[in-house]
Order: structure tokens, then sequence, then C-alpha cells
């Protein structure tokens, strides 16, 4: 069997395919950070929660409604989606005109809320959520036993990160999103309503982690912690993509993924801090990130 | 008569008086501070239940010993030992806390420990595991009361080991208590003929175990030790079914694992599970009694924390009673003297090193088709005799038993 820095080859094929499972999350969150930083400014401390909400929207919908995982794909992220256009509305755009650090206070604080909530309600050892039975079982590729689940999780983050970075970049919906960050006052004179569309952007975001939230549920326990396990690493996901670079994020999150997969066979004990590790010195040589833009 | 009347009366009063004062309460109330965490991983392994659960044990007391009030008191230490540390101190310097119980996490416990070592005052952990806290780091005013890393290990480790599971590889947790527990078990799966083959060590709350499942899986062991607890171990064996460990022929061993993270993770996925616990709501009358009413105060059945907290708080207080007085060094006299009979621990004793020793037992997770109520999980399988589960004061390396 041939080896690779001491490691079995297969073995390392297959630490580095798991990795690519893990990126798709972190791409899938930070997609949604970014989207929302990119056009709103507000640095979205909620994420976690959002994600973690459409969980538990899933786990509740099977449960109390009998709406089994193929629907709750779309249901979730509507309702949070839903839920965070009433904070939008509410609550955060009365904001936009002060320094962001007030968004990420009343964003963190809502996150601490939900969970707390969530947490009073469910425990935190969290509930139980079965993969739809088209999707359970697995496959053996040779090198690794492959979860047939794992697979569809990599694949529907390929095309929702694709149809979003779509969405943004080459749609006119987009270029009116990109256009009213640049210039809210001009883009309004031209008769676009551009708080709607930030209130929109904002319910994307929160729909993005919604739905990374039901693509979990199926792996990880429903926790109420299971959110803010996450947020931190994915924070660090955009600052190393580039705070607003929504292609930046994508790509950083998968690249992370596998990094921290392969600090995982060469030494464990790194893994929770290798992603942090590579934060500090990107800060350092390009403090915009791998793919933002200098102000 | 009229003498002897008197007499009578000052007699009765000096006894009055003598009484009075050999009761001693200091600041005419005894508190009780059981500090756990209330909000992270092991919220629900003990958290806001255990404080319930001291609460019981004060009101099936009688709310007052020696005539002075007792209070609980209670706080999250977020499983960080310097955040512990710090309300410990206040609670001793300041809010005229007795004794300190509860204590999960191995890091936090010893932490506590040393400090009411420092200060002369009682601690009682149920929440913890490690066996340093009655071994290395003992105190004279130390106490480990519901399991500890070594009962797990010869209760889980040896019946795996026994059933033919003699190659193990462990996903240990990384920090006090995951390496006491790997050590430990290791320790008896070797002693029994068995072979480890290797661990890997992953952070406290990882939330993706696949990478560490995958290597397990490469290693050729036909047991993979779980080495920590919780969250973590839930996650684990959740993934671990999905990564089809248990197909391709290994055994998981969740060596800490209550009734609490069984019912999170349902018995779906938890079937046939093989644990170690040290007390379980449907053993007897007496248990589902006291379950019964534990489960209408928090809406949950309670695991082996929960039960023991109530046990350590109504021990203390009968101490207390004994000794005629709360300050420490007798009641830590009595405690370590009396044995313990309450519903959950039969004919307990206490050793010089501060453990407190009784029966444990191996439970199976039941499949959900025998399962008949939402709390009906457990299968007994077999009684670990407390001599064997915990070790001999004497070989504990305890100093105070030297």
């Amino acid at each position: 069997m041939s080896t690779i820095f001491g490691i079995p080859a297969p073995a390392l094929y297959g630490q580095i395919l798991i990795g690519l499972i893990n990126g798709s999350f972190y791409a899938l969150l930070s997609l949604g950070l970014a989207v929302i930083f990119g056009l709103l400014r507000v640095i979205n401390f909620a994420h976690g929660a959002q994600y973690m909400l459409g969980a538990f929207a899933a786990y509740l919908l099977l449960n109390y409604v009998g709406i089994g995982y193929w629907p709750s794909l779309m249901l979730a992220p509507l309702i949070v989606g839903a839920v965070a256009v009433v904070i939008e509305r509410t609550m955060l755009s009365r904001l936009y005109s002060l320094d962001p650090l007030y968004g990420l206070l009343l964003t963190f604080g809502l996150a601490l809320i939900f969970e707390g909530m969530f947490r009073y309600w469910f425990g935190a050892a969290g509930k139980p959520y079965s993969p739809p039975a088209q999707l359970a079982g697995g496959v053996n590729l040779g090198f690794m036993f492959m979860p047939i689940y794992r697979g569809w999780v990599v694949i529907a983050s390929l095309v929702i990160c694709l149809g979003t970075w779509l969405l943004i970049e080459k749609t006119r919906l987009g270029a009116y999103l990109r256009a009213a960050t640049e210039n809210a006052t001009l883009v309004q004179a031209f008769g676009v309503n551009v708080p709607r569309l930030l209130t929109l952007t904002y319910g994307l975001g929160a729909a993005l982690a919604a739905l990374a939230g039901v693509l979990a549920a199926p792996i990880y326990q429903v926790s109420p912690l299971m959110g803010s396990n996450l947020i931190i690493i994915v924070f660090a996901v955009v600052v190393v993509g580039g705070m607003g670079s929504i292609l930046g994020a994508i790509v950083t999150g998968y690249m992370l993924g596998v990094l921290e997969g392969l600090t995982k066979v060469f030494y464990p004990e790194a893994s929770s801090i290798v992603i942090f590790v590579i934060m500090a010195i990107v800060l350092l040589v390009r403090p915009a990130g791998l793919f933002g833009r200098e102000e | 008569m009229k003498i002897l009347k008197k007499a009578l009366f000052a007699l009765s009063c000096t006894v009055m008086a003598q009484g009075a004062y050999a009761q001693q309460v200091s600041d005419n109330v005894v508190k009780i501070g059981i500090l756990n965490d209330q909000s992270g991983v092991y919220a629900d392994f003990g958290g806001k239940s255990s404080v319930e659960a001291a609460r019981m044990a004060v009101q099936d007391f009688g709310g007052k010993v020696l005539g002075a009030p007792i209070e609980i008191v209670s706080a999250d230490h977020q499983n960080k030992p310097d955040v512990a540390a710090s309300v410990a101190r206040q609670w001793y310097d300041t809010d005229k806390v007795d004794a300190i119980m509860e204590l999960t996490t191995s890091s936090v416990a010893l932490a506590v420990q040393g400090l009411s070592k420092d200060k002369k005052k009682i601690n009682i952990v149920t929440g913890a595991a490690t066996t340093d806290l009655t071994g290395k780091q003992c105190s004279p005013y130390g106490f480990h009361w519901a399991y500890d890393t070594h009962a797990l290990a010869v209760g889980t480790g040896g019946a795996l080991v026994e059933n033919g599971g003699n190659k193990w590889f462990f996903l240990t947790a990384d920090y006090a208590f995951g390496y006491s527990l790997e050590n430990e078990t290791s320790k008896f799966v070797k002693s029994k003929g068995g072979q480890v083959l290797g661990s890997v060590r992953h952070p406290l709350s990882a939330n993706d175990f696949s990478s560490f499942l995958l290597q397990a899986q490469s290693s050729g062991a036909n047991v993979v030790g779980l080495a920590n607890a919780g969250l973590d171990t839930s996650n684990a064996i959740k993934q671990a079914a999905e990564f089809g460990l248990t197909q391709s022929g290994q055994r998981l061993a969740a060596l800490l694992f209550t009734l609490a993270e069984v019912h999170g993770l349902g018995l779906k996925a938890a079937q046939g599970l093989t644990l170690t616990e040290g007390w379980y709501w449907d053993q007897s009358d007496e248990n589902r009694a006291f379950a019964k009413r534990f489960m209408e105060k928090t809406g949950r059945m309670p695991n082996m924390i929960h039960v023991g907290t109530y046990s350590s708080v109504l021990q203390y207080l009968k101490a207390i009673q004994k000794a005629g007085t709360d300050a420490t060094e007798p009641v830590a006299k009595a405690l370590h003297e009396m044995p313990v009979e309450d519903v959950f621990a039969k004919k307990g004793k206490v050793l010089p090193n501060g453990r407190m020793v009784y029966d444990m037992y191996l439970f199976q997770v039941k499949k959900p088709e025998e399962s008949k109520s939402e709390w009906d999980m457990y299968t007994q399988l077999a009684k670990v005799p407390g001599d064997d589960a915990f070790i001999k004061a004497s070989e504990s390396g305890c100093q105070l038993t030297q």
C-alpha cells in the first residue's frame, strides 16, 4: 500500500473527501454571511442561530405536522427567511445609519435569545433526525465507506453556491442589489425600492443558513448549540475569503474544510485552531482577505 | 417542693441552653452551592435538573438542620475552570456557602476541589469523572459520589472484552477527563489480555467526527471506545452509524453515556449500546416513585448525576445533624464514617480517600420496538459490585491513605 507522509494513500483520500463534505457546510454558511455583509454591511452574528432554527424547523415539521425531509428543504428556509424579514423590518433597518457595531450587537443578542429559548424548550442534548429513506445507507468507494447522504450534501451545496453566485453576479436583480450597495440614493432615484431589496437580501441570507441547517439535521444532533459551535469557524472563513466576497466565501469554505480534514490526520489536537492560525496569517499578509478588494 | 420545681426549671434551662450552644450552625444558615454546566454540552447531563434534585433533598430532609434553614444556590461554570474557581471563591469568601457540589467536568472539579481544600471546605463531586479526585489530588474534605472513570472502564470495558472485543481504538476528548477515561480503560483492557491499537484526540465540542471515525475504521480494531461525553458522544454515535462502522464489524463503547443522552439521541440510533450507570428509574418501586416526583418538577427522568446530587446533599445534611455542627472537620469525619442508605445507594460506604463505593450497573439500550414508553430505554445486563467498580483506597495514589 502506498503511503504519503506516512499515512496510507487511501486513508488520505478519505480524509480529503471528508474535508470537502465539511467544507460544503462552511461554504454554504459563509455564503449567506458574505451576501449579507457584502450588500447590507451588517455582520450577522445571528447566522449560527438561523442555521440552528433551520434544523429545528425541519425537526418540528416532521414531528408535529408530519412533513418530511424533502418539503422541509423548501419550507424551513421560507419560515426562517420570513422570521428574518420581520427582524430586518422591525429592528435591523433602524441601525443602517449607525456604526456597523450596532448591527453586530443586535444580531448577537438575538442569537443568544434564540439559543436560550430553544435550550429551555428542548434541552442541550438535542433531538434526533433521520436522513430520508432514499438517501440512507452508503457505498464502498474502495478507499472509504461513503454515506450517500453526505454525497448529496456536497452536490446540493455546490448547486446552491453556484446558483447564488449567478443570481448576484449575472442577473438583473443581482445588478440592482450590487448597485444599491454602491450608491443607494442614486438607485432609489431610478425608481428601485431599495429598502425592500435590503429586506429581501437579509431574508435570503437567513434562508441560506436555514437550508444549511436542514441539510445538517440528519448528520449532527439537532441541538440548540449546533450553531454556536460552527459560527466562529464560519466567520474565520469569511474573513480569510475577504469580507463580502461571495466567490471568496465559497472557495475558502471548501479549501479550509479540506485543510482542517488533513490536520485531523496529522495533528488532531490542532484541528480546532488550524483555521484561526490561517486567518491570522492571511490577515497579516493580505488584510483584505484572499479574494477581497482593498478599499 | 417549690425548691424542687425551681431546680427542675433551672436544669431544663441549662439543658436547652446547652442544646442551643452545641448545635452550632455558622451564620444561622446552611448554604449549599450547586456549581455545574447549565448552558453547554453537559447541560442535560446535570444542569438545572441537578439543582432541582438538590432542592428535593432539602425538602425531604425537612427544610431545616439543627434548627437552621437550608439554602441552595447555583451557578453556571460554562465548563471553564477559571470561571468555576472565581465563583467558588466568591461563594466561600463573601456569600458564606458551606459546601459546593455537583461540579460536572473534570477540569472544573479538580480546580474547585483544590480551592476547597485550601479553604477547608467540603465539596462533593457527582458530575465529574476523573479518578484523580480521590487519587493524586484527593482532599480530606473532598468526596466523589456518583461514578468515576475506573467504574466506567470496569463496567463497559469489562463487558466488551468478555464478549470478544479485544482490540481497541479510542476517540478521546482532549482534556483531563478524556485522558483519564482512556487511560483507565486501556489499563483494564490490557489486564484482560486485550490490545489497544491506537487513539485520536479530538477537541471538546467537535462537530464533525467523520475524520476521526475514518481513522478508527482503518485501525483494524473491533471496539471503538468513545472516551468523551455529552453531545460529543451523541454526535460520534450518530455519525458512526452513518459511516457504517457497525456494519464493518466494529462495536462502539460509549464509556460515559447516561439516560439523558440516550433520550436525546433516540433509540433508533442508540439501540444496542452497552453502558454503565449507577442508577435507573425502572429498577424498583422506590426508584420509580422518586423518578415520578423528579419528572413532575423537571419534565425529564433523572440519570445517576441527578440522583447522585440528591444523595450527596441529603448525606451532607445527615452528617451535619450527626456532627451537631456545620464546621468542616467534624462534618467531614461524619461523612467518612456514615453508611449511605437512600434512594441512590444501598449499603454505600465512603473510603478514606473520599470515594463513595456502591453498586453500579451494566445496561443495554433497548431496541425501539422493545420500548413501552418514552423513557423505557434500558435492559439491565449485570450488577457491578462496588468493590470491583471502584479503586481500593490504598491503590488510589491518595496521600491521605498512606
